[in-house]
């Protein structure tokens, strides 16, 4: 149905006027032109457009724009706007991506996790992290870069 | 719209051809160059190397600021080539890495290439852009010496800046040298750097990281314009079916949504993609469908059915001689299916036109391909086409055809809108080009430890390196249909194609199973069977040095327990690269799942160029070669492809990471090699010869699914 949905994204109010139904996935990249977050499988299978939903990583391209009204919602675009996250300049150090296109899912995916379990075991990133695919096969250096996320985080970096 | 490219704002004021271009950047100092032919590279190993044109030229330009940029046709698939040019450029001109900028797979901007596979980037185009950077450098020193009244041979480069050697302040920039002047000159046979090298062989950081981190990266579906609209187009249900009639009435009513038809094409279009993907499927179609054809079981028959005639592609000795001495053979037949791409990035384009010109951002590996692609069917001059491949979401080999960018063109044209055609995960998994099913015979034979006789059929998997390496006095290797096209119609029932390392990764699994077969029937360590039966000088290498890292001891079987330990090995050669692997899984014989614990995998790709992203393709081909041999498999049956997305075909993830050790051999005496496919020659291989180590069961099948290890226990 057609409603004007106001959220706050990357921390600015914003309003939509649209089918609510439609999924955040292609509202933030359609409607908003927020491209770093991106369209892999369409039934959260991948985690490709992984956004924050409060201190949620979700799959954007399963969740319906009406579930998000009031909420503040976060991409890729709005992490580390004055300077990169700890989790992206882990990301950067150990190279943990190739051809990056799953990338801006598994940081938000990993910022969650850390929002929640600031100290992680490496078994728990993994569990954690399981159901964002990456075919480049970055997974190493993935967990290699969170968990250095989450020693920086310890060590009040 | 943020973060606007060159290209966009080249393309942005009008149309610019690659000449107005240079006009425009005519402050730049240019250097043409042409690398080897093709042809040079050992063209009985490399037969698809041979059909594509050997023209590599390339060029570097160093702009007013002093800032260089590389120009490559190459795309960055993620495989490092942005950061490997880059380090050519810094060694050889002296200026540093962060002051160096890559405009990679831009048509009008970049020289020709045929495409970013078979591992060539490194051989050939890193080579050149060296040269390149020499001759730069060479001449940009010619013209110090006369602006600085100085001998040539008195003068060093360093970071952009040339200095009179003990006069520091008599001193010139390369800015100051090629501003405003356009220089063209050339210097034969200028030697590339020799000796210490101060950036090559390092592992700076890479230079697509601050883009990828930050969500800047922009990939072909990234590309948005006002007005943009984006297509989802009619397709079939199955391969072969006809369509009779469609109505679109229910789609054209949708808000928003316009439905072109042209020719055989019916596509909706909306500017919010899903509402266009809403919108097609309220289309009411009937399909003729296909008659009777092959499924995921009956496939192999199929293929044995309907393949070409044999050929022989090797041959030495004589074979009965061989089975006489060997006293009888061993003969078993390999098998694999059918494996997708399955790039996380599906098949993208986004089309527009400015002024009877076309420019086509498209997620491909061979952008120049597709400039001939979109060309032909608009029926367009080339200079009124532009590809732009700068980032692609993987390739993998999946991505040098690109229909969707002729789709997109066509429907832009129509339009006169900027189009953009993303095809959905369904779409991508009907549409892939498979590595082939193969059907891989081999008869073998050992006599005092020796192999005597081998003679193997390959059907389906192509020819590249599919004779052994081994000594062996009586050999032959026939071989029929292949990945590379020229099959006979219906021999397969969709398109297939290149997929990481084609062919090899097919033919090593074979060959390297069934020499694990003849080590166990002899009773031989399989590494003290390989090495009794190998004269290569670099197999025995990675082959010593893997075995050094992995601590490899003579076979003990652990089979007994609910868990079974083992170990395995294999090796092989793509593109000149030499690849050893050895890896220890757990195989859990209730379940029939494996779980790979350890991978050492030791590499000779030569000379290493770039060591971190030498790794990182390893460490990838790792994970990748673990799902086609652990769990990939395209399900179809009568044309219609029954694998639709990640929830029926599983890639490999986070839970399945073994310990990864990964050997670089830095073999001085050899070219740097490409690194992108040989990594994963051997991971088929090797896991199925852990898991005969683990059970005694031999799985002659990728992948070795829960069922078949179970199946195959069952046997033991």
């Amino acid at each position: 149905m057609e409603r004007t949905v106001s959220f706050t994204l990357n921390g600015d109010h914003v309003e939509v006027t649209t089918d609510d139904e439609r999924s955040l996935l292609w509202v933030l990249r359609c409607d908003l032109d927020l491209t770093g977050v991106h369209y892999g499988c369409g039934e959260g299978l991948c985690g490709a457009c992984t956004v924050l939903v409060g201190n949620e990583a979700v799959r954007s391209c399963v969740t319906p724009l009406k579930s998000v009204a009031d909420k503040h919602v976060l991409t890729i675009e709005g992490l580390g706007r004055d300077g990169l996250h700890p989790v992206q300049q882990a990301f950067l150090n150990h190279h943990a991506f190739q051809c990056g296109y799953c990338t801006s899912g598994m940081i938000l995916n990993a910022c969650a996790l850390l929002g929640k379990n600031p100290h992680p075991t490496r078994e728990q990133i993994a569990h954690h992290m399981e159901d964002n695919l990456c075919r480049c096969g970055a997974h190493p250096r993935i967990l290699d870069a969170v968990q250095e996320a989450a020693s920086a985080a310890k060590a009040g970096v | 719209m943020a973060n606007v490219t060159v290209e966009e704002v080249a393309i942005a004021s009008g149309g610019m051809n690659r000449r107005d271009f240079l006009a425009a950047a005519g402050a730049g100092l240019f250097v043409f160059f042409q690398a080897e032919p093709v042809e040079a590279q050992e063209p009985s190993r490399l037969p698809a190397r041979q059909n594509g044109p050997s023209d590599f030229n390339a060029y570097l330009k160093i702009g007013p600021d002093g800032r260089v940029t590389c120009l490559a046709g190459k795309v960055e698939l993620g495989q490092g080539a942005m950061t490997e040019l880059a380090m050519a450029l810094a060694e050889e001109l002296d200026v540093p890495l962060d002051r160096i900028d890559v405009v990679l797979g831009d048509t009008d901007l970049c020289p020709y290439d045929m495409g970013t596979f078979g591992s060539m980037c490194t051989p050939l185009l890193w080579p050149a852009v060296r040269r390149a950077g020499a001759e730069a450098r060479a001449v940009l020193l010619a013209m110090a010496a006369e602006r600085l009244h100085v001998p040539a041979d008195r003068l060093q480069t360093n970071a952009g800046t040339i200095r009179e050697t003990g006069n520091p302040s008599n001193a010139v920039t390369y800015a100051q040298l090629v501003e405003g002047k356009r220089i063209e000159r050339h210097l034969p046979n200028v030697p590339v750097k020799a000796g210490a090298l101060q950036v090559i062989g390092t592992s700076p950081r890479r230079k697509d990281a601050m883009d990828k981190v930050t969500g800047k990266a922009r990939y072909a579906g990234d590309i948005v314009f006002p007005g943009l609209l984006h297509a989802a187009i009619l397709r079939p249900p199955a391969h072969g079916a006809k369509l009779k009639s469609a109505d679109t009435s229910a789609a054209e009513t949708t808000g928003g949504a316009r439905v072109v038809k042209d020719g055989e094409m019916i596509a909706v279009l909306h500017d919010q993609y899903d509402q266009a993907i809403a919108a097609r499927d309220r289309i009411k179609s009937d399909w003729e469908m296909p008659g009777p054809g092959p499924d995921d079981q009956n496939i192999f028959e199929h293929i044995r059915k309907t393949a070409p005639q044999l050929r022989v592609v090797g041959q030495s000795g004589d074979l009965a001689e061989g089975e006489r001495l060997a006293g009888g053979a061993i003969d078993l037949t390999y098998l694999n299916s059918y494996v997708a791409h399955a790039p996380i990035e599906t098949h993208t384009a986004t089309a527009r036109f400015d002024d009877g010109k076309v420019t086509v951002w498209a997620s491909s590996q061979a952008p120049f391909q597709v400039k001939s692609a979109v060309a032909s069917a608009l029926g367009l001059a080339p200079d009124r086409v532009r590809i732009i491949s700068r980032y692609v979401g993987g390739g993998f080999g999946g991505k040098s055809a690109a229909a969707q960018a002729v789709e997109a063109a066509r429907l832009a044209k129509l339009t006169g809108k900027p189009v953009q055609v993303l095809y959905s995960r369904e779409e991508e998994f009907f549409f892939d080009s498979f590595r082939p099913a193969a059907v891989i015979r081999i008869r073998a034979g050992v006599a005092g430890g020796k192999i005597v006789l081998w003679d193997s059929e390959v059907i389906g998997a192509g020819e590249r390196e599919a004779a052994p390496f081994y000594d062996i006095p009586h050999q032959r290797t026939t071989s029929a249909g292949g990945w590379q096209g020229g099959n006979p119609p219906g021999m397969h029932p969709f398109s297939v194609g290149p997929w990481r390392a084609p062919s090899v990764n097919s033919t090593t699994f074979a060959r390297e199973s069934h020499i694990d077969v003849l080590a166990a029937k002899a009773g031989i360590d399989p590494l003290e069977f390989r090495l009794n039966n190998l004269t290569h000088a670099r197999i025995r290498r990675v082959l010593q040095s893997a075995a050094e890292q992995f601590g490899w001891r003579p076979a003990r079987r652990q089979r007994s327990g609910a868990t079974g330990r083992g170990f395995g090995m294999a090796c092989g050669i793509y593109a000149n690269s030499c690849n050893a692997t050895m890896a220890e899984v757990a195989v859990a014989r209730g379940k029939g799942t494996v779980q790979v614990k350890r991978v050492v995998m030791a590499l000779d790709v030569g000379q290493v160029a770039y060591p971190d992203g030498m790794r990182q393709q390893a460490e990838g081909s790792v994970m990748m070669g673990m799902g086609a041999a652990l769990s990939e498999e395209v399900r179809f049956r009568n044309g219609e492809v029954l694998t639709r997305n990640f929830d029926s075909y599983s890639l490999p993830r986070f839970s399945w990471l073994p310990r990864i050790q990964i050997v670089l051999v830095d073999n001085r005496e050899s070219p740097a090699l490409g690194g992108g496919e040989p990594p994963i020659i051997a991971m088929g291989a090797a896991l199925a010869n852990a898991v005969f180590d683990a059970t005694g069961a031999r799985l002659l099948q990728l992948p070795m699914t829960p069922e078949r290890v179970k199946a195959a226990l069952a046997r033991v």
